[in-house]
């Protein structure tokens, strides 16, 4: 039955094929023009040259005439006499680690407890309260913090009430602490409910075969519960560390200042002078391929995790 | 909890020697672990109070974003300059980010959603690599993508201006993700059997399309346009780095800069709890809308609000 089926449907593959490639049509056009185009855009400014009388940069479309001014540049930049981009490189990686770091020691429990402890009617009400700063605009929640810690604010107030601090702290200009916080706290959100989406899928037999079987509960941890969230826990940290690295405006809201800036505020401010824009596309394809790698390992472990859902 | 303390209670004299003998601390260890719960409360109060202190600010019956001065309502309406609604400034970027959501979603969904199933049942190489080309769409930080499209708009593409068809272009492509993904997923656990029951009674494509595929794939294309809609709401680098002037200036910019710029107040509070309540408006008709929409399938709280924030795709 099915093989004859198959047969008399046969000829109309072709014909089908062709209507599934229509639809699927408007969407690979757009993706060509608006999102693979545009990343040959950036190559062609990064390898083109400037336009010494507006001093604009010259896109240049042709791969025999690219020339290497921009990249020098930015190589000057990096290595040479007048060098300033080493300790911001250094910043920008220290800083990331330590706010994922950061969001991943506080994550992790409270992921954990409401993946496998809250009772039915809490695991609704937490699980509502750790997406609600999903739907609260990031902006929103960098201007709470900057109301909280301007130098009457609340915080300089607790410090104060509590013999602390003597006398006010300026958080908001040039404190790295304030800055890998607001990191923290700006996308914590993402990495706990990746982590939840993990941990809740954890078969709970799992961890009682593992008490069962005569193991303490720090062992049953680390033996069994920790090896089932390793894919979790890549996942969630790629989903915090990948944006925090083109990160820009948390640091400008934050501190503003050049003594905590970090590569995505170079980008940024190059972006902003037509001068600059060269360097700033070199930089910006710079950080494409190094961020390719992780991307891709994200992109093929979530593929494999929704083939195993399935 | 009581029912932990009643399971330890009638533990036998020769149990507990068992238990001490082999190691075992005499605590039940199945207690309920109160010391994460308190955690994750204290988790929860760090992530929310500042925001309900910030939107406490909005009301602030003076100029301060620190210090409570009394009730107000002047910074969204009573104050006839610095008003969110006599502002020209603030006023046109609120209109600005409900232009940019509609238009975004209106292009995005359709274009995703045909996109989706194209891709899923055309089989072939160049199928799989604009898939792969649409996830990666999804995860590149979105600076360098802002980057790219920058450029794209001030060389390449040079007659779209900066500005409101530049934002919206770039948004479109920056979402179609959403609903590409969710429909995929969806369409992966529906499987082929309704379509091959459609095309064997004698449906064409197209009707099949219309009459059977459509109505299963509501909900998900559903869900997308919620997603979509409200990430335009909070989107920030994109628009940043794409507008032109306070004409297209939405809600996210405009806090940023003027924050910066270090005219903060509390109409930027008002700003913000405009869109933190917009997007609780989309979140709820979403969540509203999808359990209506999926009301003759088994499910759950969790699982209608784990697709109202994409986290089961």
């Amino acid at each position: 039955m099915a093989l004859r089926g198959l047969a008399q449907r046969a000829p109309q593959r072709g014909k089908h094929r062709l209507f599934w490639a229509c639809l699927a049509a408007p969407g690979i056009l757009w993706l060509t023009l608006l999102f693979i185009v545009p990343f040959y855009v950036v190559l062609a400014i990064a390898a083109g040259q400037l336009n010494q009388l507006f001093g604009t940069p010259i896109a240049e479309y042709n791969p025999l005439h690219w020339t290497t001014g921009n990249l020098s540049a930015a190589w000057r930049d990096i290595a040479g006499p007048s060098a300033y981009l080493g300790p911001i490189f250094v910043r920008t990686i220290l800083y990331t680690a330590i706010a994922s770091a950061l969001c991943l020691l506080i994550g992790y429990p409270a992921a954990y407890f409401v993946a496998r402890f809250a009772g039915p009617r809490r695991k609704v009400l937490m699980l509502v309260l750790l997406i609600a700063p999903f739907w609260i605009s990031y902006m929103m929640r960098m201007l709470a913090w900057v109301d909280l810690l301007q130098t009457n604010g609340y915080v300089n107030s607790a410090l104060q009430f509590l013999h602390l601090a003597n006398h006010p702290v300026n958080w908001l200009s040039g404190q790295p602490v304030t800055v890998v916080l607001g990191l923290a706290y700006g996308y914590i959100p993402y990495l706990i409910l990746v982590l939840y989406a993990g941990l809740d899928r954890i078969d709970p037999a799992l961890i009682e075969a593992g008490r069962d079987l005569g193991l303490g509960k720090a062992r049953t941890f680390m033996r069994v519960t920790l090896p089932l969230s390793r894919q979790p826990i890549m996942t969630g940290l790629l989903i915090t560390v990948l944006p925090m690295l083109g990160d820009y405006f948390t640091n400008q809201l934050m501190s503003g200042a050049t003594n905590t800036s970090m590569i995505g505020n170079v980008i940024d401010q190059q972006l902003s002078t037509p001068l600059f824009q060269g360097e700033g596309a070199v930089f910006s394809i710079f950080l494409l391929l190094i961020l390719m790698v992780p991307m891709i390992y994200y992109v093929v472990a979530t593929n494999r995790t929704s083939r195993e859902a399935v | 909890m009581n029912a932990s303390t009643a399971t330890a209670a009638p533990s036998s004299q020769a149990d507990r020697t068992v238990r001490r003998a082999s190691g075992f601390r005499r605590r039940n260890p199945w207690r309920h672990p109160w010391f994460l719960e308190g955690f994750t409360w204290l988790y929860l109060i760090w992530s929310l109070v500042p925001i309900g202190l910030a939107v406490l600010f909005s009301f602030n019956n003076g100029k301060s974003q620190a210090v409570w001065q009394g009730f107000s309502w002047r910074w969204y309406f009573s104050d006839p300059v610095n008003s969110v609604l006599h502002d020209p400034v603030l006023h046109e970027s609120v209109v600005q980010t409900l232009r940019l959501s509609v238009y975004t979603t209106v292009i995005a969904v359709p274009l995703g959603v045909a996109f989706a199933l194209g891709i899923n049942r055309w089989r072939g190489v160049t199928a799989s690599s604009f898939n792969f080309v649409m996830i990666l769409s999804f995860v590149i930080p979105e600076l360098i993508f802002g980057v790219a499209m920058f450029f794209t708009f001030t060389a390449l593409f040079s007659f779209v201006h900066l500005g409101t068809l530049a934002e919206t272009l770039g948004l479109v492509t920056w979402n179609v993700s959403w609903p590409a993904i969710i429909v995929q997923a969806r369409l992966v656990t529906l499987g082929r059997q309704y379509e091959e029951a459609a095309a064997d009674l004698g449906a064409t494509g197209w009707q099949t399309m219309r009459r059977v595929m459509l109505p299963l794939l509501a909900p998900a294309i559903f869900a997308s346009a919620v997603l979509v809609f409200s990430s335009v709401i909070d989107d920030f680098v994109l628009v940043d780095l794409l507008n032109s002037n306070a004409a297209n200036t939405p809600m996210s910019v405009l806090i940023y800069s003027t924050q910066r710029g270090g005219n903060g107040g509390p109409a930027l509070n008002a700003l913000g709890t405009i869109m933190l309540a917009m997007s609780f408006v989309v979140a709820l008709v979403g969540y509203l809308g999808y359990r209506w929409m999926t009301r003759g399938e088994r499910m759950d709280n969790r699982q209608a609000l784990a697709a109202i924030t994409g986290a089961d795709s």
